[in-house]
């Protein structure tokens, strides 16, 4: 149960790198959201079912079982609430009239 | 009907977060969330009535999320594969196109889950029904327009 | 194990600090929300991780909600006010240099 655990925090942080590279590479605003919205989702997902499992993992009573209830409900709130921010992002994005990179602006 | 709702959901919530049972701070999340049911007992559904239908809605969704957590991998992968990428092939564009779903939960549901899934985020919803989506390739577009998370929303929430 | 909490946390550190780049030189005001909506999603994660390294998880998991749900509100709160100030981004047509505006 450690193993598995330790293996979904080491994927949850890999997911994380993933997006904090792409904040810092890719070229325009949307695409930048592109990859946090994705990566934090699923990194923090991840990392926390991992806490989730190893906080378990150390024997099993009411206190143990409820944080552990805690931490998937934090991981629930997350990916409900994070499209939804990046959702409104967007929008403001698009409202405040952002220009999206196109690759044709690039070549001309 | 729904005043019970709400209460019996609130009141679940707080005996997970106080994780105390003795009856003083049981008391306490009775009269708490007694208040807040008062005040906002028309907030949690849609048009303020409770139906029986949500339950069997609420469960097929639940039997909806293996799936798309499979495909939030996926796109987590292809995002991995386009940063990683020391050329970086991406593509960006921004599609419009017109849904059938009806019903707000439903579009909401639909919405979060284009998001989620690969290199497409939703960017304007006008009028409940046409859907502006920024894309970062061509092919991710075409895999969204053949429409099959679309059907399965639409049978989660009983549209056809 | 708390070593590696300790190794996993330093490195989620670490990636906080590069968003922090973003934050700073970011080209526009949306990028630099964006900047702290990940920082805030990390720091939820490491807040876990704090609970576990101080055997404190059942005091540090309460924490851990208020900063995820004010991380979310602060995200929504700034998306809603910049999307009426149309003149802030660069690129966009309401936008006027400094100097050469009047």
């Amino acid at each position: 149960m450690i193993i598995l655990s330790i293996i979904l925090i080491i994927t949850g942080v890999f997911f994380f790198f993933t997006a904090t590279f792409g904040l810092l590479r890719f070229p325009d605003f949307y695409s930048r959201l592109q990859a946090t919205g994705k990566g934090d989702t699923l990194g923090s997902l991840l990392m926390l079912a991992g806490l989730a499992l190893y906080n378990l993992s150390s024997g099993i009573s009411l206190a143990s079982i409820l944080v552990s209830v805690k931490l998937l409900l934090i991981a629930v709130f997350i990916f409900i609430a994070n499209p939804t921010a990046t959702h409104a992002l967007t929008r403001a994005g698009q409202d405040a009239g952002v220009e999206p990179w196109t690759k044709e602006e690039k070549s001309k | 009907m729904n005043y019970i709702v709400t209460f019996l959901i609130l009141f679940a919530n707080w005996l997970i977060w106080s994780g105390m049972f003795d009856s003083f701070h049981v008391s306490l999340g009775v009269i708490s969330c007694g208040v807040v049911t008062l005040m906002s007992h028309d907030l949690f559904f849609e048009n303020g009535k409770f139906q029986f239908s949500y339950i069997t809605e609420f469960i097929r969704f639940a039997l909806y999320i293996p799936w798309l957590i499979y495909q939030i991998i996926l796109s987590n992968i292809h995002v991995a594969y386009l940063v990683l990428h020391p050329k970086m092939p991406i593509e960006p564009s921004i599609i419009t196109f017109e849904t059938t779903l009806k019903k707000e939960m439903s579009i909401v549901a639909f919405a979060n889950s284009i998001t989620l899934t690969p290199g497409t985020i939703t960017m304007d919803v006008h009028d409940g029904k046409y859907f502006v989506i920024h894309c970062i390739s061509r092919k991710v577009a075409d895999d969204l327009l053949s429409g099959e998370m679309e059907r399965k929303i639409a049978r989660i929430f009983g549209e056809n | 194990m708390v070593n590696f909490f300790l190794i996993i946390s330093l490195v989620l550190g670490v990636f906080v600090f590069f968003s922090l780049y973003r934050a700073v030189y970011g080209p526009t005001v949306l990028d630099r929300i964006v900047s702290v909506g990940v920082i805030g999603t990390k720091t939820t994660v490491i807040l876990a991780l704090m609970g576990f390294i101080y055997g404190r998880i059942d005091m540090f998991v309460d924490i851990c909600l208020a900063y995820a749900l004010l991380n979310f509100i602060t995200t929504l709160a700034a998306a809603k006010f910049f999307r009426v100030r149309k003149s802030i981004v660069p690129g966009s047509k309401y936008f006027k240099d400094k100097g050469t505006d009047q």
